[in-house]
Formats: structure tokens, sequence, C-alpha cells
């Protein structure tokens, strides 16, 4: 995973509250087994539509998204995110996630950033006063500015660390190997296994 | 990250259902803002989720470390008719085929379709035995939840994260928030499992469980079958809650015995022992509670694009500026142009073009039994399609026995083959533009069922009763003389 730090990008608005994955990407989208050439099925429905937000030429190369509340509910689907990240978006701005939604996007390098409501309006006006503006994300401050506009956005610790560092998850764990051992020697005989016992 | 070897049988302070299954599956323990490590008893996995997990593991040249902990079948882009035949659609065979190539490379159990074990993942876990109490279960899938009805710990999660239990058997995962969602009461006749999700997440709303472990307890939940309870837990995603969960008894002991993974034996005695320490401690503090009182339930549907846009049958589609906040308003405002709904209009006198009874919600046998008795001897309603989706192919098997089928097709419904059909489009069952559903399904988010679909969530019993009248109705709403006996009043 790239490691990130601070992004600067054309922020777009998404004024829509309760954004659920299969509005992210429907799930005919789901059949492809590759991980990566989902951009074209971004809010697939939604961009039929030419007023859609981003459709209008000022938000064209758009890599910061400020969405309403709840986004990512629904389906655990990460091609949502593989989606978002495909279409060129780095970082997710709303001041609600939904868990899955947040820790696939933490997995595949987009920040999925938590800021409050007044933060989120605030974006909205200033964007709409002049669209197609630039915003700097800074994942080590943890801000988001605009023009002479600052605020904060809340991240976990653990995720940041991650993406800063850019680090493997897998390759994480793996470094506690004995202790994944140490814990199947005490686990209960009892418990159900899919095959038949060797 | 430090290990932790102590599992303690008697806590020292109270807990609940949910931290006690944490603790007895904790490898390490995270340390300065770490996440934890915690084991995982069984993964689950299908064809969509799945392909590009496989492929990280071979870019990386890891190997699955616990193929025995692992179980795949499929079932969200298979047909549920024709099934002998190759899949018509090219993006979903080839999606098929992956699943079986990978399943053979890594040497993980897979039931296709055709196998008698085949059936929608939420459906073969407890049919086989394999989710028991106090386990942890995961599935590339949110609606893993639903295993939390056996008090397990059960949750859906990303490819990225299918990887990683693939390769480790284990998750890093931060300890979630408990919340109690107290049902207390009796449920009156022709209220189901269905309309308590419906109801909770109509009061908490679509983001009201995030990060929470939602335990449903009272008496009203005590009293539900292990059908109704994996309903409710089902749905606890739709909540936007990490997991729901039910503590195990009697009712669940006699669920799990004998199923062909179960424990036997000595080890059954010893598995039962540690399951009745599970129970959440009396004054173990929840971090947040909800009650609901079971004896003013009536029958729930939803009017809306998102599952907490619901309302009790017997009322009328909402006005949006009834909302108190602006972003509601609005989400109504756009739900209700989606829908094609007008303010104002008895949500009895909505008509349906498809009833669709099916999916992880309610296929089980006790859902059918339910759908059928409501429309046993009576006459479908015109122009209405019904169709008839059995969770697993065990569960088709079984209501064949019972005549449910017949019961099925001599009221002119279709009886299909397993699978999660039209819950969601991506296999050949979808509603087309503008049509209007009544769905024993979960989500009725747009599109969901088929690009401009409109999806009404419903119990299997409000779903028989629409078969037969062709709008949202209810088992009472149906000619008293005809009124079925309801034997499944729980389902
Ligand atoms: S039936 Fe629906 S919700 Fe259940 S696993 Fe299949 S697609 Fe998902």
């Amino acid at each position: 995973m790239e490691a990130f730090t601070t992004h600067t990008g054309i922020a777009a608005p998404l004024k829509r509250s309760n954004v659920d994955t299969d509005q992210i990407i429907p799930a005919v989208f789901l059949k492809r087994v590759t991980k990566t050439g989902f951009d074209d099925a971004l809010f697939y429905s939604w961009r039929q539509d030419e007023d859609f937000v981003l459709n209008q030429p000022a938000f064209q190369g758009a890599s910061v998204l400020v969405a309403g509340n709840d986004f990512g509910t629904g389906s655990s689907r990460e091609h949502a995110v593989w989606a978002l990240r495909d279409f060129g978006f780095k970082v997710v701005l709303s001041p609600k996630f939904a868990d899955i939604f947040r820790g696939n996007s933490g997995k595949q390098g987009l920040v999925a950033g938590v800021i409050s409501e007044e933060t989120k309006e605030e974006l909205w006006r200033r964007i709409d006063a002049n669209p197609g503006a630039r915003v700097t994300v800074s994942l080590e401050d943890r801000t988001v500015t605009l023009g002479d506009f600052t605020a904060g956005f809340e991240i976990d610790d653990y995720t940041r660390w991650r993406l800063l560092e850019g680090l493997d998850d897998i390759g994480l764990t793996l470094r506690e190997a004995d202790d994944i051992e140490r814990f199947e020697a005490r686990r209960e005989s009892w418990r159900p296994r899919t095959l038949p016992v060797q | 990250m430090t290990a932790d070897t102590s599992i303690p049988s008697i806590p020292d302070n109270p807990r609940t259902l949910a931290e006690k299954v944490w603790a007895d599956h904790l490898v390490s323990k995270g340390e300065g803002g770490q996440p934890d490590l915690i084991y995982i008893d069984l993964h689950i996995m299908h064809e969509v989720t799945s392909p590009q997990a496989f492929d990280g593991l071979r870019a990386e040249g890891r190997p699955v470390r616990r193929p025995d902990l692992t179980i795949a079948t499929e079932d969200h882009n298979t047909p549920t008719i024709d099934i002998d035949k190759p899949i018509a659609d090219v993006t979903s065979r080839t999606q098929i085929d992956t699943l079986r190539r990978n399943a053979e490379e890594f040497g993980i159990r897979l039931h296709s379709l055709g196998d008698a074990e085949q059936g929608i993942v939420h459906v073969v876990g407890p049919q086989l035995g394999l989710t028991v109490p106090g386990s942890t279960v995961v599935c590339g899938d949110s609606h893993t939840s639903t295993h939390g009805a056996f008090g397990s710990m059960a949750f859906g999660i990303g490819t990225s994260e299918v990887e990683h239990v693939l390769a480790t058997q284990t998750l890093p995962l931060k300890a979630f928030k408990t919340m109690a969602i107290s049902v207390e009461g009796e449920l009156r006749p022709g209220v189901t499992a269905k309309d308590i999700i419906l109801a909770v997440i109509a009061k908490i709303g679509t983001g009201g469980g995030q990060g929470y472990v939602l335990e449903f307890r009272g008496s009203a939940i005590r009293s539900l079958s292990m059908e109704g309870r994996m309903t409710i837990c089902n749905m606890s995603i739709e909540a936007g809650a990490r997991a729901g969960m039910v503590a195990p008894d009697e009712t669940t002991f006699a669920y799990v015995k004998g199923r062909a993974h179960a424990p036997k034996g000595e080890e059954w005695d010893r598995a039962v022992e540690y399951w009745k320490t599970l129970p959440t401690d009396e004054g173990a503090v929840f971090d947040a509670e909800v009650f609901i009182d079971a004896n003013d339930l009536e029958p729930f549907v939803t009017w809306g694009t998102n599952p907490g846009q619901g309302v009790p049958l017997s009322e009328a589609v909402p006005d949006p500026e009834s909302f108190e906040d602006e972003s509601a308003r609005s989400a109504a405002r756009r739900a209700i142009e989606y829908m094609d709904l007008t303010p104002g209009t008895p949500m009895k006198d909505v008509a349906v073009d498809t009833v669709f009874m099916g999916s992880c919600t309610n296929s089980r046998i006790e859902d059918l039994r339910a759908f059928a008795s409501v429309i046993a001897g009576q006459t479908k309603a015109e122009g209405v399609r019904v169709m008839v989706v059995p969770g697993s192919a065990k569960v088709r098997l079984q209501a064949e026995a019972e005549g449910i089928d017949k019961i099925v097709t001599d009221f002119g419904g279709e009886w299909r083959f397993a699978g999660c059909s039209m819950c969601l489009g991506m296999n050949p069952d979808q509603l087309a533009p503008g049509e209007r559903s009544a769905s024993t399904s979960n989500r009725n988010f747009e599109g969901r069922q088929g690009k401009g679909g409109r999806t009404h969530l419903v119990s299997p019993l409000v779903a028989g009763a629409t078969a037969v009248r062709g709008t949202l109705s209810s088992p009472s709403d149906l000619e008293p003389e005809n009124e079925p006996a309801l034997s499944g009043a729980e389902a």
C-alpha cells in the first residue's frame, strides 16, 4: 500500500445522506474477478443523470468527496472502495461512516475522515460558491483546508499510522504467528471443523 | 501486542455475552490504541467477495492457514431455475468457475450448485451445525450477523479481510460497544420476528447501531424459534450494527444438537457446559439500552429506500415534511419520489407486481411454512408474480417433503431452486424498472432488486397475504371464513 501524508485536489460535494454501497456500486458490477477497473461503475445509476455532481465540468478530476451522513451503509462490498479509488478519490469526508466501509477504506489507502456537521456545511457552502475549488487534506495534522478555512477531521490512530506508513495488515499480523499458534494449541477440541478431522 | 493466555472462567466483573466471546478469542491484546487480534472459528465464503482475496494469497505465495475452518458455497450469482444448464451470463459463470478453481487449489470445501448442501451462506452454516454458540464467524457478506442468533460473534468483512482471515485465521479488531435491545411482552398473532427488527430499525435508525454489537434480550426474544432469532440478527446490520446476538439457551442447544458438524458425545456435554456460561451476567453494564414493547407491535412494512423507513402496515405513507431534521426530510422526499408513492396513502392500498419470498432473512423452513399457511387454499391476486426461493437445497427438499411446493404451485406461484435470487440484482431474478415488490429480504435500497425496482420489506406472513390480495396486507385482512390457522406465527 502506498503511504499517504498530504493530498491536494478538487473537492466534490455529494449532498445526500445514507449513501449505501449499492448506490456506490450496483451489484451487477460485482461479478468481475479483478481488483481494479471499477471506475466506470462508481455511482452508476446516478451518473446516468447529466446533472449529477460528478458529471459537472467543474468536478472533473475530483479526488476528495465531501458526503452527507451515514456514508457507505449496507453491503460489505469492498468494491465500493475500489470504485472510489479507481475513479480517482483519495479522501472521503463525512460526519458519519458505516463501520464496514470505514474498515475497508483503511485497507485500500482511501482516507475516510469524520468531519463535524458544521465542517460539512461550510465545505459545501464554499464549494458551491467556488465549484472546482481544491482542498488540502493533511493526514499528519488531521486537517482539511479550503482557502482560508481549516477544520479538523477524525480518523483513529491505528488506521492513520498504517496509512502514513503504508503498512500491509497481513504482514503485520504474521509477526504474531507465535501467538496464533499458542492460541490454537489451547483452542477447545469440540469446536466444529468444516472438513473431516484427519 | 502481548499474548493473553488467561481465559477466566469466573469473571471478577459481570460481563456481557459479547465481552465473553471476545475475551475467549483473544490471540493478543492490542497495546496503545492498536486493535486486538481475534481468532476466527468459522469463515464462510461465496463467489462474489472472494476472487480478489485468493489472488492476493497467490501473489504473496501464502497458503490458507485453516482450510478446516473454512467453507464455501455458491449463492449470489446463481440462477434459481435450469440449474443443470451452464449459467447463461458469462461474467457470472466466470465468477463461479473462479471460486471452483480457487477452492480446489487451496483445499477448501465447496458446495456447488446442484449439491445437496448448496444454498445461501447464512442458511448453510447453521444447517450444517458449523455455527455454534460462543464462536466467531465471518464472511465477506454483511448479513453474516445472522449467525449471532446462536450467541456467536458474527460479522461481515471486506475482501481484504477475507484474505487476512484466509492467511492468518485472525482479524485485528477494535473492541465494540454494546447495546441491549430488550423486547418484552407477547407478540400478537400475525406479528413476527421480521416485524420486531423492522420496528427496531425504524426506532434507532439505519445508523443507530453503528459501532455497537446489539444484544437482543427479553421475553419476546426468548420465545422466538432459532429461525426467528436469525431473522432478527440478520437485519441488525441494517441498523448499522457490527453484529447482533442472542444469548444461547435450550432452544439454541436443541437446534444445534445432532447436526452434521455439531459436537458429539462427551464433546457435546463439554460444549454445552461452556455455552451455559455465556449469557450476560446479572449486573453487567451495556453502553446503551433500547426498550421495545412487544405487546404493541403490529406487522411492519417499509415505504422508503432504506430499512429504517418503515411504518406499521395499518398506517399511511408519511409526509416528508413531518420529519424533524432536514436530512431525514430530504431523504424521505427522495425516497417517496423513487418509490412513486403519495404521502397519506394507506400502506394497505399499495399494489405490488411481485411477491418475493426468500433471502437469508426469511427462507428457512419455518418461514416457508408460515408463508404457505397463509396462501394455502387461497387464490393468487391476478397479475401478481409470486416467487418462492428456499434458502438452501436442504430446505427445498424438506419443504417438498411437507408439500409446501405443491401449495405454492397450486396457488400459482413459482417454486425455485436455492440461492440469493431476487434479494439482489446480480442473478437473473430481477425486478424490471418501475416494478414494485413485497419482499421478505432485507434491503429496499434503490435498484437493489433490479435497476429501477421498488421494494417493500415485509414478513413471510405479510408476503403471503399480499400475494392473495395484491396490495400490502396482513393475514387478518383476508376473508374471515378463509383466515388461515397461523402455524408459524414466530417465523
Ligand atoms: S440472500 Fe441477499 S442478503 Fe442474504 S447473502 Fe444473499 S444477497 Fe446477501
